[in-house]
């Protein structure tokens, strides 16, 4: 079975007026199934892009991104859409709900727009409610909610389309510590379930908590090993404040 | 995503933002109400115009004569046109109009008198109720005598009281012979007002002593048309120019109205339709607003797996559904305006019609989908990317 992603000398590069800027310089990642990777780095040192590309949400400028095997380098918007919906599971560090739908509705977006039949989607994202602590909560909007209850509700989203690779964009940032580490907690298991999850993050601490780091500056990878090697990480108490 | 569950997302948007929707539909609903408004109320006046026409006779041919140079045409010569063309015309009268002061009593007016011959209660359906309508005898010897509607009954003499007594015209006294039975309301310049005379002491009575006007009656409508260009060649052999008389027909006339009445119907609705337009454009506009506050909502759809159709389909049926909600608004807000203003205006009952209806709600319903188009590709082709950072 291949990797379920593979990037290879994979470029993005803005241009701004006359002058380049490499977001991203050359990076070359392989990540398995049942991985938990943090990518970490500083602001602006390439991770958002990193990720964004592994979501599909941009495209490289130069290297080529293979998903599962897949190469989707050329992908259009719309089929990079349906990777998006299929394969992949968000956790935004904003949760990102739209605020007008009710935490069911929210939950089941990405089913419907799988096109999954109405009484299935129900079914799904009340699973996946369950699977968080939330169905009672189903019938609620997000503002009627704390933060933590709705980082809990987007993770209910990034599971409802079953995805090969859960994304997770900085999910404790808004957060305090506590609900931070609750969090946190809950992606452990995700990941001890078998789930493979790629968790950005500037925190070293937060980073501390998955089992491989890949540390990035200025757009290239600077590190990429066991979270323990890593000299910045491996000071952090693993079980400690977030 | 079924075209349903659009609908219902649209639903959900415009009822989270009342106000807004409403005044967005505002444009559409105006637009709208106002050419249902036009289309019917023109359609119930040409119709009551038609209907007007139609009662004075579908088969008259009105002719006026402008005499010059002793060339003119006698009642008697145009009797024998008649009587040589009795294939083609089954009646004719001499038309003299005498205006003056009628007077009976203490009660006065100003009016007209209409001198005709014996056959023009046939010719125009009149009905006499009481008395008799003017006689060959009458136009023979010129008798003073008269016949006149409900509204003259009323206001001189009271009701069955009118035959037999004598109404001056400028001094000169008549003595009413008949009373029209009533087609309106008694009022005056209804159909009840009416004087008429034997055309000879009319002439005697009048100014001129030729008679300028005919009417002439058709056998039927079918022989309309030969029956004008035969009178047109008999006056055209008589006064020598066609410059000297006019021969028009009811029928023609009638075709002339409607022709002006759909051309005037053309011009309102075109300016109705740049109500429309602006309506249209407020939806667009609205639409672009709501593109750009929602960019984020578009951003979190895309990377949860919408596609630019997915997008596109919502902002187009979301204007849709506003503009179609604006036109049935507009619809029925027209339609009862035009009943009201209907039997206010013109006392006649106006249906709006079926067409006029299927018409502006697809109107609308195309303005929603044409002016959504835009807006929605532009939230379609966003980058999701940039959308979801959008603050």
């Amino acid at each position: 079975m291949p990797p379920l992603v593979e990037l290879e000398d994979v470029y993005k590069i803005y241009y701004m007026g006359d002058s380049e800027v490499h977001a991203l310089d050359g990076i070359t990642l392989t990540i398995n199934r049942g991985e938990f990777v943090a990518i970490i780095g500083k602001s602006g040192s390439g991770k958002s892009t990193c990720m964004n590309i592994i979501g599909c949400l941009d495209v490289a400028t130069s290297g080529s991104y293979r998903l599962n095997g897949k190469d989707i380098s050329n992908y259009t918007d719309d089929e990079l859409a349906e990777v998006r919906n299929k394969m992949l599971g968000f956790i935004f560090q904003q949760y990102n709900l739209l605020p007008k739908l009710t935490l069911l509705d929210n939950v089941a977006l990405p089913l419907l727009y799988a096109g999954v039949g109405d009484n299935e989607q129900k079914e799904r994202a009340m699973r996946s409610l369950e699977r968080v602590g939330l169905s009672d909560k189903a019938k609620n909007l997000p503002t009627q909610l704390s933060g933590g209850q709705q980082q809990r509700a987007s993770i209910a989203r990034a599971l409802a389309g079953n995805p090969s690779v859960i994304l997770a964009d900085e999910p404790t940032g808004a957060l305090d510590s506590k609900t931070g580490r609750e969090v946190m907690e809950f992606l452990r298991e995700l990941h001890e379930e078998g789930n493979t999850i790629v968790l950005i993050t500037h925190d070293n601490s937060i980073a501390a908590q998955a089992e491989r780091v890949v540390r990035i500056t200025d757009g290239k990878i600077v590190y990429d090993g066991p979270a323990e090697g890593d000299e910045l990480v491996s000071k952090q108490d693993k079980a400690g404040a977030v | 995503m079924g075209i349903g569950k659009c609908f219902k997302m649209a639903m959900a948007t415009i009822w989270s933002s009342k106000v807004r929707s409403f005044l967005t539909m505002l444009g559409i609903i105006i637009g709208i109400a106002a050419v249902i408004i036009l289309v019917s109320l023109m359609g119930g006046l040409t119709q009551q115009l038609t209907d007007m026409f139609a009662e004075i006779g579908t088969n008259t041919i009105q002719v006026s004569i402008t005499p010059r140079n002793g060339k003119k045409v006698d009642p008697d010569e145009f009797y024998k046109f008649a009587e040589d063309n009795k294939n083609l015309v089954s009646d004719v009268s001499p038309y003299v109009t005498v205006t003056g002061t009628l007077k009976c009593g203490t009660e006065n007016e100003t009016g007209s008198v209409n001198g005709v011959s014996e056959s023009f209660d046939k010719m125009k359906m009149m009905n006499v109720e009481q008395g008799r309508f003017i006689q060959y005898s009458d136009i023979a010897s010129k008798s003073k005598t008269c016949v006149i509607g409900t509204y003259q009954e009323e206001k001189f003499f009271g009701k069955g009281q009118a035959v037999g007594k004598k109404l001056k015209l400028n001094g000169v006294p008549l003595t009413v012979v008949g009373v029209f039975e009533q087609k309106e309301d008694s009022s005056s310049v209804s159909g009840d007002d009416a004087v008429y005379i034997p055309y000879t002491t009319a002439i005697k009575l009048g100014k001129s002593s030729v008679v300028t006007v005919y009417t002439v009656n058709a056998v039927d409508e079918e022989h309309v048309e030969a029956a004008s260009s035969a009178i047109k060649q008999f006056l055209n052999k008589k006064m020598g120019d066609e410059k000297y008389y006019m021969v028009i027909s009811m029928k023609e006339m009638i075709d002339q109205m409607s022709t002006m009445m759909n051309s005037m119907q053309t011009v309102l609705v075109c300016i109705a339709g740049i109500s429309l337009l602006v309506g249209g454009i407020g939806i667009m506009n609205i639409m672009l607003v709501s593109v750009t506050e929602r960019t984020r909502e578009i951003g979190i759809r895309k990377s949860l797996g919408a596609k630019q159709k997915n997008i596109m389909m919502q902002f187009v049926i979301e204007a849709g559904t506003v503009s179609c909600i604006g036109g049935v608004i507009g619809i029925i807000l027209g339609a009862l305006v035009a009943v009201g203003a209907g039997k206010l205006l013109l006392n006649t009952t106006i249906t709006p019609s079926v067409t006029s209806i299927i018409v502006a709600f697809s109107v609308s319903v195309a303005i929603g989908i044409g002016f959504g188009y835009l807006p929605a590709k532009k939230a379609a082709q966003l980058n999701p990317i940039d959308a979801l950072r959008y603050d």
